[in-house]
């Protein structure tokens, strides 16, 4: 089906039904329950599993098919959020024009980034990168928004005041971001039984960018062009040797993973009108890559899965404080329950960075292929029990991995 | 002139402690070949230890003073730290004052065994793993290095004042011949740019003029002829990156009176510190420091009246963009040698 192979086809199917039904698969707790709390099928969350998702899948682009490790992924999406908000602001509060203005910016962005910082490899190319994104942000932070030339509004933050001009705006038209009328946070709300789900228009959006992008990336990867790129990592001077000029792809590939990341920017304006400078900082460009690590380098579904992963743990948390977790323990004897508790409330609440990094580390350590490493050899153990029992009789040993 | 001079002496003090971390980071990548990320995490435990020390000679008891009341006209309470009583109330108070230059002696073996532990821990392990697995996971130690900071000390910074006879500034102009109040300075300034002196006079003397640092250099050189010579390399430079993280804690202990330290200061210190090196050129420890000192002062000077007017935000993004260019222009940076990091 689209030109895929039937895996493939599969895998997209598979994506397309997650997120499209994601409304109730993120909600499985009745409403009220105890463990509502766990629910993560409210609009905002589900918005942003899928934006970091694009912008994951971006970065995977650039990262698992070239090796071209990145430290600077966040500015392009801050200059997509900062692009989008401009269009709210001349333009009008729709987001077709807003979004493809973003990802022509962050184009171009990266197209001029990437031109400058390919022309070195390895960690050279990361401290290249990480140091374009400071200075972005740095410019974004403070020096594009004085007086004469606001560009991005520093601290506060780029957002629609009432005399802008939105030369487009109708005079009906929703006053906050819309698809031709139908405002991003229109929501409706299914109650059945005890449960409730919520389907955002928002969300909705970003879901169907997100399958079109998830569908571009497949193609990418099973391409000619994807191949060129695999080789470029795993021996780009063998490449140049053969007399090929490796840099028009890679450059092509930091550019379509610079437009994924101006996408999400997009996107997350779209939802939120609204872009920060902090956006574009070192640390936001460190999550993605957290992201993509964590969830499976070079893999499809690995930067999606990740993606999900962090953003649904950073909420759940957070949001996990003492009293929660006494209430779990409440079946130990009481010194035990204090004890468990303590050791550990540091991981919980405000310490999620704490637990992120340390999985991180072990993840890079233990498990280099990221999640979906960890969920091929599971399944290849429970494969090879299986067979394992079946030889048993036959005496035959298995070599060790 | 004395303007000049004065930029320049501003730009003294993040000039060292940039050197200070990018002489340790060149100093872990020449001999062990890996990328710390966890560099500027290092560099915030250090302030953390005078931090400490602070608190530790701050604790105190009470007791109650019948000789005085408070406005209720209870018998008034006194705290008195510990050091007080053990000391005397002299010395004792000396002390306190002191905390933050004695925090070095503190210091010095903690961020010792702290490197140690690091390298024999986690980096021993990713030698042969390719450098982008070096930096995600001294990345992820990085960030857990400083939650870990955050929940003990909050997220606030915390005030760690010098002495009470080095606080305040002096008067440099009138010793050199300008006008008076010409060229004010810091005392503290001056003092971390002495000690900074100080701390890479010693690193480099101890590779220049011991057995110890000749194998360490030869080891620099060619690692594997010094192991056939039947030299434990390893150990010696598993040592060199115990040195190279005492060196970052140093400079973060003595850094706290000029910036309060705070548990991120690290990561802010770290992204400058990765360009400071790649300016000197990646593995040359006096190109870490002469660009170091070279980048804190072009980075003062940009932040001039004059500087910011002209282009505004200038010194923001002055030390990225002399990167952008230098390691277009000359990719080996100021000092870089061949063969090193050249891809």
């Amino acid at each position: 089906m689209l030109g895929l192979n039937k895996k493939d086809t599969s895998l997209l199917i598979i994506v397309a039904l997650l997120t499209l039904l994601a409304p109730f698969i993120l909600n499985p707790f009745p409403e009220g329950s105890a463990m509502a709390q766990f629910n993560a099928g409210y609009p905002d969350l589900m918005q942003r599993f899928v934006i970091f998702g694009i912008f994951a899948i971006g970065f995977n682009i650039l990262f698992g098919l070239t090796g071209y490790l990145s430290f600077g992924h966040a500015a392009f999406l801050g200059v997509g959020s900062y692009s989008a908000v401009w269009m709210f602001k001349l333009l009008s509060y729709n987001v077709i024009p807003a979004i493809a203005l973003s990802v022509v910016v962050a184009g171009v962005f990266s197209l001029l980034i990437g031109f400058v910082s390919l022309r070195r490899s390895g960690i050279y190319f990361s401290i290249l990168t990480l140091a374009f994104a400071q200075m972005s942000f740095a410019l974004a932070y403070s020096v594009l928004s004085n007086p004469k030339f606001n560009l991005t509004n520093g601290e506060t933050g780029l957002q629609v005041y009432a005399d802008d001009p939105q030369i487009l705006q109708g005079a009906n038209a929703p006053d906050l971001p819309h698809l031709f009328g139908l405002p991003m946070r229109a929501t409706y709300t299914m109650d059945v039984g005890a449960w409730s789900f919520d389907f955002n228009a928002g969300y909705y959006l970003c879901a169907v960018i997100m399958m079109v992008v998830f569908y571009l990336a497949i193609r990418i990867f099973r391409s000619p062009f994807g191949m060129m790129l695999r080789a470029v990592k795993s021996n780009q001077q063998r490449m140049n040797y053969t007399g090929l000029n490796s840099k028009p792809y890679t450059l092509a590939a930091f550019v379509i993973s610079g437009m994924y990341a101006g996408l999400a920017g997009g996107l997350m304006a779209a939802m939120d009108p609204l872009a920060g400078a902090e956006r574009m900082q070192w640390t936001a460009s460190g999550e993605v890559v957290l992201m993509t690590i964590l969830g499976g380098t070079g893999t499809l579904i690995g930067p999606v899965l990740g993606a999900g992963f962090i953003k649904y743990f950073e909420n759940i948390f957070s949001k996990i404080n003492d009293n929660v977790l006494h209430s779990w323990f409440a079946f130990l004897p009481d010194g035990l329950e204090d004890a468990v508790v303590f050791l550990i409330h540091p991981f919980i609440g405000k310490g999620w960075h704490l637990t992120l990094g340390i999985l991180f580390m072990l993840v890079v350590i233990y498990l280099p292929g990221g999640l979906v490493e960890g969920g091929q050899r599971l399944l290849n153990r429970l494969k090879r029990k299986k067979t394992d029992a079946d030889d048993a009789p036959s005496g035959k040993t298995e070599p060790a991995e | 002139m004395d303007a000049i001079l004065l930029q320049i002496l501003n730009g003294l003090d993040k000039g060292s402690a940039y050197a200070l971390i990018a002489l340790g980071l060149t100093l872990i990548f020449g001999t062990l070949g890996v990328v710390n990320f966890a560099h500027g995490a290092l560099f915030m435990i250090g302030a953390f230890c005078a931090v400490t020390l602070q608190k530790v000679f701050n604790l105190s008891f009470q007791t109650i003073d019948e000789t005085q009341t408070d406005f209720l006209g209870n018998p008034l309470k006194v705290e008195t730290p510990y050091v007080e009583a053990w000391f005397g109330p002299e010395l004792g108070a000396t002390i306190i004052d002191w905390s933050v230059p004695l925090a070095i002696l503190f210091a010095i073996p903690i961020m010792l065994l702290v490197g140690y532990v690091m390298e024999r821990g986690l980096i021993k392990h990713f030698y042969k793993r390719p450098h982008a697995d070096q930096i995600l996971v001294t990345f992820g130690l990085a960030i857990v290095l400083q939650e870990i900071v955050k929940y003990f000390f909050g997220a606030n910074p915390i005030q760690t004042p010098p002495p009470d006879v080095l606080s305040g500034s002096v008067d440099l102009g009138t010793m050199i011949g300008f006008d008076p109040n010409a060229i004010i300075y810091p005392i503290w300034r001056l003092v971390y740019f002495g000690f900074a002196l100080a701390i890479i006079g010693a690193v480099f003397s101890f590779l220049q003029f011991t057995t110890f640092g000749m194998v360490v250099r030869a080891g620099m050189a060619d690692r594997e002829t010094v192991g056939l010579l039947g030299i434990n390399i390893d150990r010696r430079f598993t040592i060199m990156f115990g040195i190279a993280a005492a060196v970052a804690g140093l400079a973060g202990v003595m850094y706290g009176p000029l910036n309060p330290p705070n548990y991120h200061m690290g990561m802010d210190f770290l992204v400058l510190s990765f360009v400071v090196v790649v300016v000197g050129g990646m593995g040359s420890l006096p190109g870490a420091v002469l660009a170091g000192f070279l980048l804190g002062i072009l980075e003062s000077f940009a932040s001039t009246t004059w500087a910011t007017t002209t282009i505004p935000g200038i010194n923001q993004i002055i030390i990225y963009l002399v990167a952008i260019i230098v390691l277009l222009t000359r990719p080996r940076g100021l000092m870089g040698r061949k063969g090193v990091m050249e891809d």
